[in-house]
């Protein structure tokens, strides 16, 4: 299938929402937490969550599912934090389930099809098929740098 | 991992720049403010000469050839021949500035700023005259160091036949016959004749070791010429007497000969001549370092007391006396005193502490673990609490000892961190006179309290801020110099920077004596940007306040300089990321003051924990004045959506903290409920309402990035006891944005209030 | 041959540089910070050798040479002056007092070495 190591390949954890499979590159993922309650901070926008506690540092998390558009569904304690780091800064992504580390090459990865506009195309930086699934891989740096002005 | 020893070096060297150019720039502060004594000079040359100094060993040569014209200069300076006026002290000024930059640049490696360069070093110039051209010879490395030669002929060994004027044959040549001059004609034999005179021995040198060296050129006969010496008792030690001939066959030439006498160029007389010379018939015919021991007479004239064979004693008594005898031989006396009374004089240098330089991954590290330890504590406390353990029991007694002494740590720890804010003054001093030439101002800045010492982060963070607003105060703050004097005041301007620990804080102001804000101009520009309404009735300081509001600016013309002007919000925004507050006064044609006041370590906060809508948050507890317990009659409505309720001083502005914060719908049923009157920093109080209080107690702030898309209001967050998170609020934040409210006074009657 | 040095400089990176060239070499290495604190270090070790620079706080090189030649047992030790100037009136001033010879900085450390072996044997 699509899963060879060679000296380009690239680690991808793959993750569900809803019904949609993501992906992204393992490099970054730091851990991976069972849903805490976050605590919500005031008038930020839709898609955070809040703000956990990861060990003694105060860790904000994503509403991934919110973030990429789709639509707003029940949290339950099957959810998952994928704690990621970017650059110094650390943030936890909310996603419903972990599926599986898988390495890629390049040839496998396509770019993204120009879809109408949609959130979730803005911070897709390419697709990929497995088992005949299409995994679409995240771009962390566009995912998380919501070009935003701070909340006034 | 091996690290690079050179690359530390280099990193430390880059470090030791940093304490010079502070050194630097306060050495011309004080030559700035009229002390210019040799001292201060001093350190003001040796801190250029240093960097230069070292910036040699890393072949930095731009910033070498810069510090090197600079140091020339400040060399003119002390040495008298150069006075220090204003128009010279402007220039030092700018060198060192540039000097500042250049540093910076060839540590980062980044493009060398040419132009300002040049510019610069003809100011320099202008100092010196025609000197430049001298200095470039000078700077040519020529190199006085004494020639070691790598032949290493290694034929000392040989024993070489008592012929005097032989040289070995082949036949009794050792393997390689490298050396026969037979055989080679680049070979040649040289006759010298060393005499030293006195004061070669005065230097240290020895003439042992000079005719070894000698002898690692290549073969050499020594001849020691005692006829001079006298009987021992009429031996004087501090006079050389005796005399060498040494006939040395080489490879090296006549220079590097020489070059082995060069330290004691003009302390002994030398002659070299080509060709063998004829050996005194002494019995001292010797090859040089394995018999040179044994030519002790030399030794015993020597000042050395532990002469290695000093069996008279005359020479025991020699340096006594040699001492004496050296003070007068002295050729230049005079100028020996000048040197002593600068080393005298009482030197600016700071006292000797013992320090350690640490990684600040570390000290970071160490922040981070005591900060957890105290969170660990809370947990534990808390469980301990709740296991109904009485608190008269030894384990809570234990407990609380244990929270004394945590909290002692985290003093301490927090305070390895703290520095004192002078060198992000220099900084702004230089700020300030970049601005000033900017805008054709003349305006001079005073600091205070420089030696207040704040977290080195802070300081770091602070930077930005503060460097906003002493751009606005030269800019818009302070009139043009025409403007000054028609306001009758003096032409030059002046910013103050204060800096002070007051009630637990650190208190930071920047005041300068301009002419106040404009208020009727920007009342205007805030109506007419839609900020506030048009008949809005605001007093003075909601007027000055209006300046932090986003995107607000005065400038009607854009400057160069701060571009759009006023960026306050970003300002205020960064202040309170700190844990701060920020604060404006301003009176017409007095001038304008910024108050910044921060939290004196950034960790920890006396906090009371309180309960809304379901969430924690916790509040300054310096901020709460007193509890209240709310009635729907003591509430009123000022107009939809502000409330005030009366207190003992009259009316303030109730906030419903749960609809502010954006977690539930406005409360409309007042009753029973509990709110904290708070006191917010200029004196103006409030009331927040509340579900209910939980705890008083110590947090552990945790800062909230910037990529928290922060709410107002939130200051920081803290982890509970029970490892949940909770907010720190900072009230004023909340209120200020609520938008201004209308002056509350025991003026407004109930009667002119809906109920 | 190990020889033991004293080396006098105010700036923490030339004494670092001046290890860095000695150390491998063999030598045994002393420091100091300026000319005072050379003194202080100097009564309790027995150095084949001094390197001193100039230009330093609370006591100068030329001041430090004046104080070491005036202790009888350090008459004859060599001093070697570190200089960024090849000026001659400053070598002549420093061999005036009492320095057996100089180092132009920045120096080359084999130079270094070989200058040291050639005045401390």
């Amino acid at each position: 299938m699509s899963t060879q190591t060679g000296p380009d390949s690239i680690e991808l954890l793959t993750f569900r929402i809803a019904e949609q499979e993501y992906a992204l590159d393992i490099l970054s993922v730091r851990e991976i937490r069972g849903w805490t309650h976050a605590t919500p901070l005031p008038h930020a926008p839709h898609y955070m969550k809040g703000v956990i506690n990861l060990r003694g540092t105060v860790l904000p998390v994503m509403d991934l599912s919110a973030r990429l558009g789709l639509p707003k569904r029940e949290q339950n304690a099957r959810n998952v934090i994928i704690v990621v780091k970017l650059e110094e800064t650390m943030t936890g992504l909310l996603v419903d389930a972990v599926s599986d580390i898988v390495a890629l090459s390049p040839e496998d990865m396509q770019p993204p099809p120009e879809l109408s506009s949609d959130i979730a195309e803005a911070v897709v930086s390419a697709l990929t098929l497995i088992d005949e699934r299409m995994i679409r891989v995240l771009d962390l740096a566009s995912t998380i740098n919501v070009l935003e002005g701070v909340a006034a | 991992m091996t690290t690079d020893p050179m690359a530390e070096i280099r990193a430390s060297f880059f470090i030791e720049c940093e304490e010079l150019l502070e050194a630097l720039q306060d050495g011309l502060q004080m030559m700035d403010e009229g002390e210019d004594d040799p001292e201060t000079i001093n350190i003001v040359f040796r801190a250029v000469h240093s960097i230069k100094g070292g910036a040699g060993a890393f072949g930095l040569e731009a910033l070498v050839r810069f510090a090197h014209r600079y140091e020339t200069v400040l060399d003119e300076v002390r040495a008298g021949r150069l006075l220090v006026d204003p128009d010279a002290l402007k220039v030092f000024f700018q060198a060192a500035d540039h000097l500042s930059d250049l540093v910076r640049i060839s540590r980062d490696e980044a493009p060398l700023p040419e132009e300002e360069t040049v510019h610069l070093l003809e100011a320099l110039d202008a100092f010196l005259g025609d000197t430049p051209s001298e200095e470039e010879a000078a700077e040519e490395d020529i190199d006085f160091q004494p020639m070691g030669l790598a032949l290493d002929l290694d034929l000392n060994g040989e024993d070489v036949s008592e012929d005097s004027d032989a040289f070995p044959s082949l036949d009794d040549l050792p393997p390689p016959p490298d050396f026969n001059t037979e055989n080679d004609g680049a070979s040649e034999t040289y006759t010298i004749v060393f005499t030293p005179k006195a004061e070669l021995f005065e230097t240290g040198n020895e003439p042992s070791l000079l005719l070894r060296n000698l002898g690692d050129l290549g073969e050499a006969q020594v001849v020691c010429d005692a006829s001079e010496l006298p009987d021992l008792a009429d031996l004087t030690p501090e006079l050389p007497h005796l005399s060498w001939t040494i006939n040395l066959a080489t490879e090296a030439d006549e220079g590097e000969i020489r070059s082995i006498f060069e330290f004691v160029e003009g302390l002994c007389t030398l002659e070299i001549a080509a060709g063998n010379g004829p050996a005194h018939a002494d019995q001292n015919h010797s090859d040089i370092p394995h018999n040179l021991p044994e030519i002790t007479p030399p030794e015993t004239l020597g000042p050395p007391p532990e002469s290695r064979s000093a069996p008279v004693p005359a020479p025991q008594s020699a340096p006594a006396s040699l001492a004496g005898e050296q003070q007068t031989e002295e050729t230049t006396p005079a100028e020996r005193a000048p040197v002593k009374d600068k080393s005298a004089k009482p030197a600016a240098a700071p006292a000797a502490k013992s320090v350690v330089r640490v990684d600040l991954d570390r000290i970071e590290r160490l922040v981070n673990l005591v900060g957890e330890l105290v969170i660990n504590q809370a947990m534990l406390s808390q469980s301990l609490e709740q296991s109904g353990i009485s608190p008269h029991s030894d384990a809570m007694s234990g407990l609380e000892e244990f929270q004394r002494l945590t909290r002692d740590i985290q003093d301490s720890v927090m305070m390895i961190r703290a520095q004192p804010v002078k060198s992000l003054f220099q900084r702004m001093s230089r700020i300030v006179r970049e601005a000033s030439a900017a805008v054709g101002k003349d305006v001079r800045l005073q600091t205070f309290g420089e030696a207040t010492e704040v977290d080195k982060t802070v300081i770091e963070r602070l930077a930005d801020p503060l460097t906003h607003m002493i751009r606005n105060a030269v800019d818009h703050g302070l009139e043009s110099r025409d403007d000054r004097i028609a306001a009758g005041k003096e032409p030059q301007g002046r910013v103050n920077l204060t800096a002070a620990h007051r009630s637990g804080r650190v208190v930071i102001e920047i005041a300068d004596d301009g002419a106040g804000i404009n208020r009727p101009k920007v009342l205007q520009i805030a109506i007419d940007k839609g900020l506030i309404a048009p008949d809005a009735n605001l007093s003075d300081s909601e007027i000055d306040n209006l300046l932090f509001l986003p995107g607000f600016s005065t400038a009607s013309v854009v400057s160069d300089l701060s571009g759009r002007g006023v960026g306050m919000d970003v300002v205020r925004t960064a202040i309170q990321a700190l844990g701060g507050r920020i604060t404006i006064t301003s009176e017409p044609e007095k001038g304008t003051t910024f108050s910044i006041s921060l939290p004196l370590t950034l960790a920890v906060l006396d906090g009371m924990v309180v309960e809304v809508a379901g969430e924690t948050l916790v509040l300054p507890l310096n901020l709460v004045v007193e509890t209240l317990t709310l009635e729907n009659e003591g509430v009123k409505m000022l107009r939809p959506g502000h409330n005030v309720i009366e207190v003992r001083s009259g009316f303030v502005p109730l906030f419903d903290l749960g609809h502010a914060l954006g977690y539930r719908e406005p409360v409309t049923d007042f009753e029973g409920s509990v709110a904290l009157l708070i006191a917010q920093e200029d004196e103006s109080r409030a009331a927040l309402v509340i579900d209910n209080i939980q705890d008083q107690r110590q947090v552990v702030i945790k800062g909230l990035d910037d990529s928290f898309h922060r709410a107002p209001g939130i200051a920081a967050a803290t982890i509970l006891g029970d490892g949940q998170i909770a907010l720190i609020l900072d009230p004023s934040d909340i209120i200020a944005n609520a938008g201004p409210m209308p002056r509350t006074s025991p003026a407004y009657s109930s009667e002119g209030l809906s109920a | 041959m190990t020889l033991e040095i004293l080396a006098v400089d105010d700036s923490r990176t030339m004494r670092d540089m001046i290890k860095l060239a000695l150390l491998p070499e063999g030598f045994t290495v002393h420091t100091a910070d300026d000319g005072v604190h050379g003194i202080e270090v100097l009564s309790g070790i027995e150095p084949d050798a001094i390197i001193t620079d100039i230009n330093m706080p609370r006591m100068d090189g030329f001041g430090f040479i004046d104080a070491v030649r005036d202790q009888s047992k350090h008459r004859s030790t060599p001093i070697l002056v570190l200089t960024t100037e090849a000026a001659p009136e400053l070598k002549k001033r420093a061999r005036e007092a009492g320095a057996t010879g100089w180092i132009v900085k920045p120096f080359d450390p084999e130079k270094l070495v070989k200058a040291l072996q050639m005045v401390a044997g």
